[in-house]
């Protein structure tokens, strides 16, 4: 949807209609996201807040939220320090310990609708969604319960309905987007009674609250809190006391949110393209060396084989030559002893024929 | 094996069954209150602190620890470690039970548990490294579920469907090693988006690093430990291949473990070192994270290297088991104890006996499951119809 009207915001630059919104919606398209252009946001300035919880009243009306356990005028809720609960999308806090102002301090705590959420770069069903009015809305009908939002928001704004079975959801400050694209303003600005909340354009209050610092001098700490903050939010915050001692972290540094996760999520793709290449090759090198083993296992074992037959072989020749040469020296043995016996038979043969003549005779 | 299996079909009051059974018992009562009365019933989970023990043991520790069967399916399958053959089925089961159990578990912590396949069917938060973890989750239970299906398939005698799946394993080897490098890592990558919350001790931009080479440890630790439970508790289902590797498979884990954990020890003092976070090391949380470091990462290195040295098997089978406690401290560091580190003590969470109720039960669950499997189906031996396949 959203898209969708930047696109015609788009055709309209294009068509020579709107040739400063055409160049913000190419702007807004840009990779370097710096926000929406014209995007709203409130201006909360603690100097003016009186702490009369009608912010949070006003609230609790318009988003039709259950009453409190104490009423809206009872005042010692203060006595201790809250957050953003299920049942209240806005809470007023006092600060009496702090060491620079003359009385208590007062510090209002809702969503303040980051330029870039991180719990929209956290969501896993994107039920969250900067719009360009500047509000960050929760898509209810989407949502698993993973509370991982949760555990991103560096404010610590969104709470869960944890006492409900079946149907709990996140629950947080819309920025009364319903009101707002009505044209009316948020429950809170429209009711508070000292102006300290200011709505407007992101813009023009970032200008106002400036010009408030310039034009008292001493008043206010030197900051507008949510200019860079997690790289920027919608709500912006004017105070005479240090940041740090009314509850508000000035060490969470001026890195949108997706920019925290953006160098795990890059090695996705190097992973996936990387580690099956890899691990093949390792496979086929694993494979390789096991088929050379085997080769030369077979190489190895055929030449022992080739030459334990070869000495064999040796070894039988000489055995075998052995053994003909034995026999060759029984033959001659034998043979000698034959000739032997055979010239004896003859001398004896010759010497012989005269007694046989003479027995024949 | 047919009598036997005959014998532990027929139910009999043994001190496992009398445990198992109360637990179950109890686990299905705080399953009932759980659906019934919401998460507040159950948990003490609260706005400051959303994830809890079902997040920090049975999704962190549970996915760490069943690591073993991509870890052992790598190194026998594509790093060709053939002698680790017999070591592969019960690491697949072990993962497969412990992936499932984790998916369990979400049904548990989750708001809407039906919801679950929404970010795949709804609406894809591709920004979100939980639907990382998500989809790389519900991809590699597929792949485990389809890795151990050949087990089942032979124990059915369902011959054909078990060779086709088979001719697979290398394909899902890799698949599920690149699966596994992702959510491994991303499960740490989880905290990366809120570095005003975790302590600097534990919050580094190494966290996705850390979680994927510290898996590599579990996974190696856990099939040491649970072939040293599975040797004492299931030897009667043995084959003559498992009982012969065994002592190998824990030297040779033993001494993969040894150089894992040197190298991981090296990378958390690179990131202390990288962030400039030394001073932090002389506080209360630089003492526990001390702990962490020596008593839990140089230490069992050191104890599996002597082991591994000496031969010395009873060495590495209980440094196994500080190893997979050093990986439960490490995840409960990360997600609960640093975390929200800057609250007051009254903000921070304790889980509620429920919570670790359910855990436990989980657990339990997930042991009944393997004795199932492990005393019927062909895990700790070869199905002698397919002896030759290997």
């Amino acid at each position: 949807m959203s898209i969708s009207r930047r696109k015609f915001l788009g055709w309209l630059g294009s068509a020579g209609l709107g040739v400063t919104v055409g160049g913000n919606a190419s702007a807004a398209s840009n990779k370097h996201f710096t926000g929406y252009p014209d995007s709203s946001g409130v201006l909360f300035d603690n100097t003016r807040c009186i702490g009369c919880r009608k912010c949070e009243e006003g609230c609790n009306k318009v988003n039709e939220l259950p009453a409190p356990d104490k009423a809206f005028d009872d005042l010692s809720v203060m006595e201790t320090q809250r957050r953003t609960q299920a049942a209240a999308y806005t809470v007023v806090n006092r600060y009496t310990e702090t060491p620079d102002a003359g009385g208590p301090v007062y510090r209002k705590i809702q969503c303040n609708h980051c330029l870039e959420p991180a719990c929209a770069s956290a969501c896993f069903v994107r039920a969250f969604t900067k719009t360009p009015t500047g509000a960050v809305t929760y898509d209810e009908s989407v949502c698993v319960g993973c509370r991982y939002c949760m555990i991103a928001c560096p404010f610590e704004i969104p709470s869960y309905e944890y006492e409900k079975a079946l149907t709990p959801s996140v629950t947080k400050c819309t920025l009364c987007h319903p009101r707002i694209i009505k044209g009316l303003l948020p429950g809170c600005v429209e009711i508070c009674p000292t102006e300290a909340l200011t709505f407007g354009k992101r813009k023009d209050l970032l200008r106002l609250a400036k010009e408030r610092i310039q034009q008292h001098p001493g008043r206010y700490v030197d900051h507008v809190y949510g200019e860079t903050e997690m790289g920027g939010t919608s709500w912006l915050y004017l105070s005479d006391t240090p940041f740090q001692e009314i509850g508000m972290r000035e060490d969470l540094g001026n890195l949108p949110a997706p920019l925290l996760t953006k160098g795990a999520l890059s090695a996705v793709p190097i992973i996936s393209g990387m580690w099956p290449v890899l691990l093949t090759g390792i496979y086929a090198i694993s494979i390789r060396k096991e088929k050379i083993a085997e080769k030369e296992k077979a190489q190895a074992i055929n030449a022992a084989r080739e030459q334990a037959e070869a000495d064999a072989k040796a070894k039988l020749d000489d055995a075998l030559k052995q053994v003909q040469k034995e026999k060759e020296k029984e033959i001659e043995m034998h043979v000698k002893k034959a000739l032997e016996e055979a010239a004896k038979a003859q001398s004896e043969a010759a010497a012989k024929p005269e007694s046989k003549e003479e027995s024949d005779g | 094996m047919a009598e036997e299996s005959a014998s532990t079909r027929k139910f009999q009051f043994t001190p496992f069954t009398i445990v198992s059974g109360v637990i179950l018992i109890v686990g299905l009562i705080l399953t009932v209150l759980r659906f019934t009365g919401g998460l507040a019933a159950v948990t003490n989970l609260s706005d400051y602190n959303p994830w809890g023990i079902w997040i920090g043991f049975d999704l962190l520790v549970g996915v760490a620890l069943a690591a073993g069967g991509y870890v052992t399916s790598a190194a026998v399958y594509i790093f060709g470690l053939k002698k680790y053959h017999s070591a592969v089925r019960p690491a697949i089961l072990t993962g497969f039970l412990g992936y499932a159990l984790v998916v369990l578990a979400l049904h548990y912590d989750v708001g809407r548990p039906w919801r679950l396949p929404y970010p795949f069917i709804m609406q894809q938060g591709t920004t979100s490294l939980l639907f990382e973890v998500g989809a790389c989750v519900a991809l590699y239970l597929t792949v485990l579920f389809i890795e151990f299906s050949p087990v089942a398939m032979e124990w059915l005698g369902l011959k054909r469907a078990r060779n086709l799946v088979v001719k697979l394993t290398l394909l899902l080897t890799i698949f599920g090693v690149v699966l596994s490098t992702l959510h491994q890592s991303s499960l740490g990558a989880l905290f990366l988006i809120a570095p005003s919350k975790v302590h600097p001790l534990w919050y580094s931009s190494y966290l996705p690093v850390y979680f994927f080479v510290s898996s590599i440890i579990a996974g190696l630790s856990m099939v040491i430990f649970e072939s040293t439970l599975s040797h004492r508790y299931f030897q009667d289902k043995m084959d003559p291949e498992h009982l012969a590797e065994k002592d190998s498979v824990a030297l040779g884990f033993g001494k993969a473990a040894a150089f894992v954990l040197a190298g991981y020890f090296i990378i958390k003092v690179l990131g202390i070192a990288a962030d400039n976070n030394w001073h932090y090391l002389s506080t209360g949380y630089g003492a526990w994270y001390l702990v962490e470091l020596l008593g839990f990462v140089a230490l069992p290195c050191f104890l599996y290297a002597v082991g591994v040295r000496d031969k010395n098997l009873a060495i590495i089978k209980w440094t196994s088991a500080l190893t997979v406690l050093g990986i439960v401290v490490n995840r409960f560091n990360v997600s609960m104890v640093a975390f929200n580190y800057h609250l007051p003590s009254s903000e921070r969470y304790f889980p509620s006996w429920m919570e670790i109720g359910i855990s436990v039960f989980i657990v339990t669950i997930g042991v009944v499951v393997f004795r199932f499997i492990v005393t019927r189906m062909p895990v700790l031996y070869e199905h002698p119809g397919y002896k030759s396949a290997h």
